[in-house]
């Protein structure tokens, strides 16, 4: 039995995804809820997206569930003896990976290639051939690869790509099949409705999109048996690896540093916009003063503090990958502490108005004490610019995180993330001929992954606030006025 | 109006003591002089002679906020606290923990940065102004729907990817443009043209699609159904009306970031090599420099309280019935 470790980030993205759970229940049971997320699931866009965006949720998850596997025991151990555990911590989707995916090879190797990409001097028979040596893994079962490699990536390729849709196609199945009980129809008409594209959420171009899906992923997993997939980098780890071991990375800045910056941009925005007065210009002045910070700047001086607290403090953490997640998990706090002011003058703005609403003014006459108010009715109606704001600035911490690992300040360098994948593959351009192939995964996942997130993000922005032209808080656009017309 | 700009600077120089006494925290309370040393020297066997040594060279070895074995005033002004943050007020930067004077360094590298920043800038606006302006013009056709899935394609994309693609095409490629670097006099344009071009497609994606629906929102207004009523054609109703109300809240957002092109932009210049202020910074971080960090900081802070007053003042010039009180 492995001994399972949760880790600092594991702990934060499960108890987001319960929150979401939670969420979509009290949605099914609240009239007004369903008809806004209604319009959210009418949206082809939308909803494509969101398929998408499950895949790589999935992935994310997978890679979340961390252990530590078990040793096995020493041959002459006296009975009795405490289990021993690995040094090192590995999750699910590492095993997954391990067991199909061809191991590392040495160096550099092409997409699909059989033969190492650089030169490399043999001995072959006593006499010293420089030349491309085979790689240990990819391609390692071809006897004749001149001859025999077409051949084969053909067949795996199709045979993964039939095995895909064909999953697809079950799953498309089984939707159809749900969906003809619930709306009470036979299976031929349910299929013809889908088919025509009459039904209010897009079943057809959601099938489509699943179909899509199905056919990459079973081609890339059918290659994957044999070949490096995305090829390998210049330690001869596979990239396809790295690019789904990024993916949970992505997600947990995307999603955690929302949840850091929640405490504090809820609690004195609407502080500042109930109270007005002294405390509205206290708090009006701190965040006037953390905006007017650089914003990087800020960011990379805390994260080199943490750096200084992570050498100095070695005992916090017991594997080089509880490091690595303690420094995510800082990062996103540090992002999060530096990054409420935009959805504090949001909040407050709102809480201003809502403040001088009649159930607001009633609740006071009625002798309710401010905490109250401030919990039981201006909290309720501003969750919407919370969500908003959630959805919509968890594609430009993507492509922050990006941006940060290239100046150094980002995720610690043993982990696996988009920015360290360009931040190495940028060095690598520039030889020739060019190794392209580490580049051109981290901006085909990452592209998937942002603009799945942006559809998504602005189907839900739409739903909530029709009339959305203020929604453009970009972490590093500086359109603020804050307190301007005072 | 005179009276709002002087609370406003005043205000200012509040949050400038504020951003002054934050950083300090950040880099001084939390990160102590010991441990800067011990970064400083290298390695972790640093003998205590040593780090002692480095922290008097610095200036380092006296106490954080109060020195209580001064007299008097001294118990305030003779600590680090004092010596290090009034001066950033008077913008005298001293000198970074390498030993050279941050001030001259600014002087020399703002050159650069504003070579970069202000045509990037410039054509930035007036490409996505007229980008966007095109699409509004043919709004609800194809143009429009394939204009806007191309925004929002384009804002999904890493800066960081339009830099390698932009040098990787006319760098290696095409062999238009140098990969990196910096030249004197007219030689400069031609290794500021690529990095411009890269900014101004980067740029294109979020402006274009915000400015949109700034656009979209003003042609739904009233007076925009009564220019077309009383027959005006497309484009004077475009351009005369929709243009000159939509402007506003695209001036002034333009406004509160000019100041701040003065600090460069970090990644394009470190991409390209071109020694501005923003590569200066990266460097300092990386070295981790923290006097030119703060001086860094400091300099944004204080732009960026200008860029909020400078837009307060361009509301009120291009909207007559905006009043500051």
């Amino acid at each position: 039995m492995p001994k399972f470790v949760l880790l600092w980030t594991d702990v934060a993205l499960f108890a987001i995804i319960l929150a979401v759970v939670f969420y979509a229940w009290r949605v099914r049971h609240s009239p007004t809820r369903r008809a806004t997320w209604a319009r959210v699931l009418h949206n082809t866009p939308a909803m494509c997206s969101a398929l998408v965006l499950g895949m790589f949720i999935i992935v994310g998850v997978l890679d979340s569930i961390h252990f530590r596997p078990q040793l096995p025991p020493v041959a002459d151990a006296p009975p009795g003896t405490p289990v021993a555990y690995a040094p090192f911590t590995e999750s699910v989707l590492d095993v997954i990976l391990e067991h199909t995916i061809p191991g590392a090879e040495r160096t550099w190797s092409a997409p699909l290639a059989w033969r190492q990409f650089t030169k490399e001097t043999e001995l072959i028979e006593g006499v010293a051939i420089r030349g491309f040596p085979r790689l240990a893994y990819g391609g390692a079962h071809l006897a004749e690869p001149e001859t025999d490699w077409l051949g084969d990536v053909l067949r795996r390729g199709g045979a993964g790509l039939a095995a895909g849709l064909g999953i697809a196609l079950l799953a498309m199945a089984a939707c159809t099949a749900l969906l003809a009980r619930q709306w009470s129809l036979g299976l031929r008409v349910a299929w013809h409705d889908i088919r025509a594209g009459v039904t209010k959420v897009p079943w057809r171009a959601m099938f489509i999109t699943l179909a899509v899906l199905g056919v990459v992923i079973g081609a890339v997993a059918g290659l994957a048996t044999g070949y490096h997939v995305l090829g390998t980098d210049r330690t001869g780890n596979d990239v396809l690896v790295q690019s789904l071991k990024s993916i949970r990375t992505a997600l947990v800045i995307g999603s955690l540093t929302t949840i850091a910056m929640l405490p504090f941009a809820l609690s004195f925005g609407l502080a500042a916009g109930y109270f007005k007065g002294w405390v509205d210009d206290l708090i009006q002045y701190l965040y006037t003063t953390l905006t007017s910070i650089p914003g990087i700047l800020l960011i990379a001086a805390a994260v080199l503090m943490l750096q200084v607290y992570i050498d100095t403090h070695p005992d916090d953490y017991a594997t080089a990958a509880e490091r690595a997640d303690l420094r995510l998990f800082m990062l996103c706090m540090i992002l999060g502490v530096t990054g409420w002011a935009g959805l504090c003058r949001l909040l407050r703005a709102e809480a201003l108005k809502l403040r001088e609403l009649e159930y607001v003014q009633a609740a006071r006459a009625f002798g309710v004490g401010h905490a109250r108010i401030i919990l039981r009715h201006l909290l309720p109606n501003v969750m919407h610019i919370v969500l908003i704001t959630a959805v919509l600035e968890f594609s430009s911490l993507v492509l922050f995180e990006a941006v940060l690992s290239y100046l150094g300040v980002g995720v610690d360098p043993s982990m696996n993330s988009f920015g360290s994948m360009i931040d190495m593959a940028r060095t690598e351009m520039s030889r020739d001929p060019m190794i392209w192939w580490s580049l051109l995964s981290a901006f085909v996942f990452m592209l998937a992954l942002v603009l799945s997130a942006n559809l998504f993000a602005d189907a839900v922005r739409d739903a909530f606030d029709p009339r959305a032209s203020h929604w453009s808080l970009r972490r590093r656009k500086h359109r603020t006025r804050s307190g301007g017309q005072a | 109006m005179t009276g709002y700009v002087i609370r406003r600077l005043i205000y200012g120089i509040l949050i400038l003591i504020g951003v002054n006494l934050f950083t300090f925290l950040l880099f001084f309370a939390v990160n102590t002089p010991d441990d800067m040393a011990r970064l400083a020297i290298g390695g972790r066997r640093v003998s205590a002679d040593a780090i002692e040594q480095w922290k008097v060279q610095q200036g380092y070895d006296k106490p954080l906020f109060v020195n209580a074995a001064a007299d008097g005033l001294g118990k305030v002004t003779d600590t680090i606290f004092y010596e290090r943050s009034v001066p950033l007020l008077r913008f005298d930067f001293g000198f970074s923990d390498a030993g050279r004077d941050i001030s001259y360094e600014i002087g020399q590298r703002i050159g650069p940065s504003l070579a970069l920043a202000i045509p990037t800038f410039l054509l930035g606006l007036l490409a996505s102004v007229s980008f966007s302006l095109l699409l509004v013009y043919f709004r609800a056709t194809w143009l429009d729907f394939w204009g806007v899935v191309l925004c929002v394609v384009l804002l999904s994309i890493s800066a960081l990817f339009y830099i390698i693609a932009g040098q990787f095409l006319f760098a290696k490629v095409l062999r238009l443009a140098p990969y990196s670097g910096y030249g004197q006099g007219l030689d400069v344009v031609r290794f500021l043209a690529l990095p411009v071009l890269v900014a101004l497609v980067a740029k294109l994606g979020p402006e274009a699609r915000f400015y949109r629906t700034l656009f979209l929102e003003e042609a739904g207004k009233d007076y925009v159904r009564t220019a077309r009523a009383k027959g005006l054609p497309e484009r004077i109703v475009m351009f005369r009306h929709v243009l000159r109300n939509a402007s506003l809240p695209i001036l002034t957002s333009s406004v509160a970031v000019i100041p701040l092109l003065f600090m460069g932009s970090l990644i394009a210049e470190s991409f390209f090599g071109i020694p501005g202020l923003g590569s200066y910074t990266i460097d300092a971080i990386n070295a981790q420099d923290f006097s030119v960090v703060r001086a860094m900081v400091f300099l944004g802070s204080a732009l960026y309280i200008v860029g909020l007053l400078l837009a307060d003042i361009s509301y009120t010039l291009a909207d007559p019935r905006v009043r500051l009180e």
